[in-house]
């Protein structure tokens, strides 16, 4: 039965212009062609975009949730690396 | 392990984090979820074939053009829907299936015929109305793509509700003949309405459960008597007579009391016997059978471009 589905496609949208495309959903179709005119159609019926990506689902790589933890730890004690760390005089400005 | 896992789970729920398809859940979270949405998304679809039934005898453009909107918001609905249910491992095929052959159910309320145009006020602003009061709490479901979908449904659905009552007031302002109309609709469409939240809470066994996971954040009866307080004051507005004699205002508990719900029906109508249980899934079906030579052509066209593409790949 799934032989015959069509294809699943993430679609990201660009809202306006200046902003970055960012994931709505995702949609079947056969082709990419079909996933942009359906995007249109699915995601777009209030002048939601200006801009649309498709990329078929099964080429998206991902992290494991489970590893989670360990992929994103490292960053968590380095505050070093935020201006707040520094410790300045009251009296400087335009820093 | 399983146990500790399952408290991590019910932590994150516990502190308002969502979960996202790839994170661990207990088996019966993604069933429960998987029910739930696809019903969800079938309701959408069939949804359509109500109004569908009056968009060739609108009255005039305006109100054609607007229910013509509302049932493409509707198809699309059901698309967010389905796709994210598939994120939880369904496949839509075996969604379709499901309905196809009378496995899933979709909300009963879809079972009724629209007789007359006043139905499509009536629709718009019962049905839909108690759908946006069952929704809006959706928008902060505990598993992330179904709240994100519930936030797109919901923005839009706020349309569908004005539209119906828009019709509604124009009949209700119109000829004697015409709140007539207005009126038989709401008798027909009112205690369906109301057995849109489903069961009483003493007998919804799941609803606990789906509380405690914030799949569900009030309960049906809650969710009724606030669409029955702020529907009088509407149906008042437009000069008609809600169809409930045990119906009136309580000082006291500072709600309206209202009679006792024919859950026979309701029953009845979800086993398959309503007004157009047979008529509604024979459309479904037919579409999904006559669409099979696009689908099929559509697959047959996107791999002959594929293979071009390759060929061509080879020759350079």
């Amino acid at each position: 039965m799934n032989q015959n589905e069509w294809p699943l496609w993430e679609v990201f949208i660009r809202a306006k212009q200046g902003l970055s495309h960012k994931h709505v959903g995702s949609l079947h179709a056969a082709d990419y062609q079909m996933a942009i005119e359906n995007a249109r159609d699915v995601y777009t019926r209030r002048m939601e975009g200006v801009s649309i990506w498709v990329v078929e689902s099964n080429n998206l790589y991902a992290n494991e949730p489970n590893e989670q933890d360990a992929l994103f730890e490292p960053a968590t004690d380095k505050i070093y690396r935020h201006p707040t760390f520094y410790v300045l005089p009251e009296e400087l400005n335009h820093m | 392990m399983e146990i500790n896992l399952e408290d991590i789970f019910q932590n994150k729920i516990d502190n308002e984090v969502k979960i996202e398809p790839r994170d661990w859940m207990p088996e019966k979270y993604r069933k429960t979820l998987i029910r739930q949405i696809s019903q969800h998304a079938h309701s959408e679809i069939v949804g359509m074939l109500p109004e569908g039934n009056w968009i060739t005898r609108a009255p005039n453009l305006r109100r054609k053009v607007a229910l013509l909107a509302k049932v493409q918001d509707e198809a699309g609905h059901g698309l967010y829907l389905y796709s994210a249910a598939e994120t939880l491992g369904m496949t839509r095929d075996e969604m379709y299936n499901e309905l196809h052959t009378g496995k899933a159910k979709y909300s009963s309320i879809f079972n009724y015929p629209t007789l007359s145009w006043a139905d499509m006020g009536a629709i718009g602003w019962l049905v839909d109305g108690a759908a946006i009061m069952n929704q809006v709490p959706l928008c902060r479901t505990s598993y992330g793509p179904y709240a994100r979908a519930m936030v797109r449904v919901c923005k839009e659905e706020s349309f569908h509700q004005r539209q119906g009552y828009e019709i509604m007031m124009s009949l209700c302002n119109g000829t004697p003949e015409q709140k007539t109309m207005a009126q038989d609709a709401l008798n027909r469409w009112w205690w369906p309405s109301i057995m849109m939240f489903g069961p009483n809470d003493d007998n919804s066994p799941n609803s606990a459960q789906s509380m405690k996971w914030k799949i569900k954040r009030f309960s049906n009866d809650e969710l009724r008597q606030k669409f029955i307080d702020v529907t009088i004051p509407q149906a008042e507005l437009l000069g008609l007579t809600v169809p409930d004699k045990d119906l009136k205002w309580n000082e006291a508990r500072g709600h309206y009391d209202f009679g006792i719900i024919n859950w026979d029906e309701f029953n009845n109508v979800v086993a398959g016997n309503g007004p157009c249980n047979k008529q509604r899934l024979k459309a479904r079906v037919d579409a999904w059978n006559n669409g099979e030579w696009v689908r099929d052509a559509a697959n047959a066209y996107a791999q002959k471009r594929k293979n071009r593409v390759k060929s061509g790949q080879q020759a350079a």
